[in-house]
């Protein structure tokens, strides 16, 4: 899933201040799993700003909704009619949310709630990890299906780095070597001369370097 | 010869080479470097100048290298892939060696979290093990990474780093063996200061013949002092400081000497390691103590080649 984290709150509302009429905006998809986005976030935040704008006494409405995704014209579509009534959307969704609906709505100030950080899994209650860049090419057939793209602190290719030391990064001891675990993987599974081979240089240019990325599916168009 | 350089005749004639690092200054003094330079150039046969090391902003060290050279210094530019993408690494290297620059070292770098600029981009384009294949086929086919043409030649000995210190220790050789796959001439490694690791490490590059398709010279690092014994025991990723060592120091009279004393015994041991071909002494912010302990360990005169 995408893994996001609410923005500072004093952030949030140095972002609105002046404005009258807000609508919070939640996301019933990833960022509700990771709680940070959804209903019950939703109805917090809403709640810590009109404490704060009562405490200034300065007026303010603040609406609630959660949208089942933001990254849906068939949901994001639901708010036509009632957009124009509020000076901002505060979408507590990931960036695409914010993106999207910033795209749909020309005239909407639409602001981010969240910090959209990576694509990740929950480890455990309340820990996330990353694990995917989304690089565009995937290579995890070559590294025992654990990535060194998203998961190397230098995305090495060849590793690991002369840093790898007890199974820890050189960057900080709670961030595990994923080359010690991509050894001990290829190990495991009798593959590890796999890592003889020199893995050739990266293409970029299908990740974010090659520029903003689409897909066009032909056979799933109307 | 591929490149011609001294280092590249001193380790192909067969004698024990010496090489050491000079850091270049964060700033702009090309005094700084030739100082460095004039103090170093008779006691080794090429001396490295550091790219932006630890991930602090210094000279390049492409300019610290024409620094040198000027000196009659035989430079060897590092090159780390945290700061370059492949267009600016292929670009440099045209550069260094219109400049005169005949080796190489290809690293991956500090990472930049270490640095005095943490919240930089990282590039890591490519890394360390693709960076020797690029140079090796700019030098041995005349082509960039892209397949195409270069006009000129670049003569380069290529090295690279190697740490017996780090981890999966089995992978060590191993990723040696990526290393010289790829087209290293020489390596370099990390300090030694636990001989019986680097021991272990050069027999298994042995039972693999390795030692004969690169030349490998053994990292020295002379201690300062005890707190530079003890930080290096416990801060610097890759190092390995035994206890025996922290504790010589901690207690000597003379540090300095203690800490000379030291690096004259690992130098003595690692040379009568078969298959090591000369010593890197790394002597950070000691670099006066290099003609001291070459002197002292027997190594003088340097070969005149």
């Amino acid at each position: 899933m995408i893994v996001a984290e609410r923005k500072p709150i004093k952030e949030i509302i140095s972002m609105i201040n002046g404005l009258r009429k807000i609508l919070v905006l939640g996301c019933k998809g990833c960022v509700t799993v990771c709680s940070a986005g959804g209903e019950r976030e939703v109805e917090i935040l809403a709640t810590i700003i009109r404490m704060d704008r009562k405490k200034k006494g300065e007026p303010v409405e603040v609406m609630e909704r959660t949208l089942v995704r933001q990254c849906d014209p068939e949901y994001l579509d639901l708010l036509s009619d009632s957009i124009g009534q509020f000076d901002a959307v505060l979408s507590m969704a990931c960036g695409v949310g914010v993106n999207f609906l910033a795209d749909r709505y020309p005239k909407t100030v639409a602001l981010p709630a969240l910090n959209t950080k990576f694509y990740g899994v929950a480890e455990e209650q309340g820990v996330w990890s990353e694990r995917c860049a989304g690089c565009g090419d995937c290579i995890l057939n070559l590294t025992g299906g654990l990535c060194p793209v998203a998961r190397c602190s230098k995305g090495l290719f060849n590793g690991p780095c002369g840093g790898s030391v007890n199974g820890k990064c050189e960057i900080s001891p709670d961030i595990p070597c994923v080359w010690q675990l991509i050894y001990d993987r290829l190990k495991g599974l009798n593959q590890l001369d796999k890592l003889d081979e020199v893995l050739p240089v990266k293409d970029w240019g299908v990740s974010p370097h090659g520029g903003p990325r689409k897909i066009v599916r032909e056979d799933l168009k109307i | 010869m591929k490149s011609g350089s001294n280092l590249e005749k001193v380790l192909t004639s067969g004698q024990f080479a010496v090489t050491a690092e000079c850091g270049p200054p964060k700033g702009t003094s090309a005094e700084v470097v030739k100082r460095k330079g004039e103090m170093l150039k008779s006691c080794c046969d090429a001396l490295n100048v550091t790219d932006n090391q630890t991930a602090i902003v210094r000279m390049s060290s492409i300019s610290g290298c024409v620094l040198l050279k000027g000196l009659g210094v035989d430079p060897v530019m590092q090159m780390v892939v945290r700061d370059r993408n492949r267009i600016a690494i292929q670009s440099d290297i045209l550069g260094a060696v219109a400049l005169g620059i005949r080796n190489m070292l290809c690293l991956s770098g500090d990472h930049q979290k270490f640095g005095n600029h943490p919240s930089a981009k990282g590039v890591y384009d490519i890394d360390s093990i693709q960076l020797i294949q690029i140079v090796k086929r700019m030098r041995d086919e005349k082509k960039f990474l892209n397949g195409e043409d270069i006009s000129g030649e670049v003569p380069l000995f290529i090295g690279a780093a190697a740490n017996p210190f780090a981890d999966p220790f089995e992978f060590r050789v191993r990723r040696l063996a990526k290393k010289i796959k790829a087209g290293v001439d020489f390596i370099q490694t990390q300090a030694i200061f636990d001989v019986e690791r680097f021991s272990r490490w050069m027999a298994m590059a042995r039972d693999e013949g390795l030692h004969e398709k690169a030349y490998i010279l053994a990292g020295v690092i002379p201690i300062k002092s005890a707190g530079m014994a003890r930080y290096m025991a416990s801060n610097v990723a890759g190092i390995t400081v035994p206890k025996e060592i922290v504790s010589r120091m901690a207690g000597a009279k003379d540090a300095k000497e203690e800490g000379i004393k030291i690096a004259l015994e690992i130098i003595e041991q690692v040379r009568a390691i078969k298959g090591v071909h000369g010593v890197h002494i790394m002597a950070v912010a000691w670099e006066d103590i290099v003609p001291v302990i070459v002197e002292r360990a027997g190594l003088m005169p340097r070969p005149r080649l």
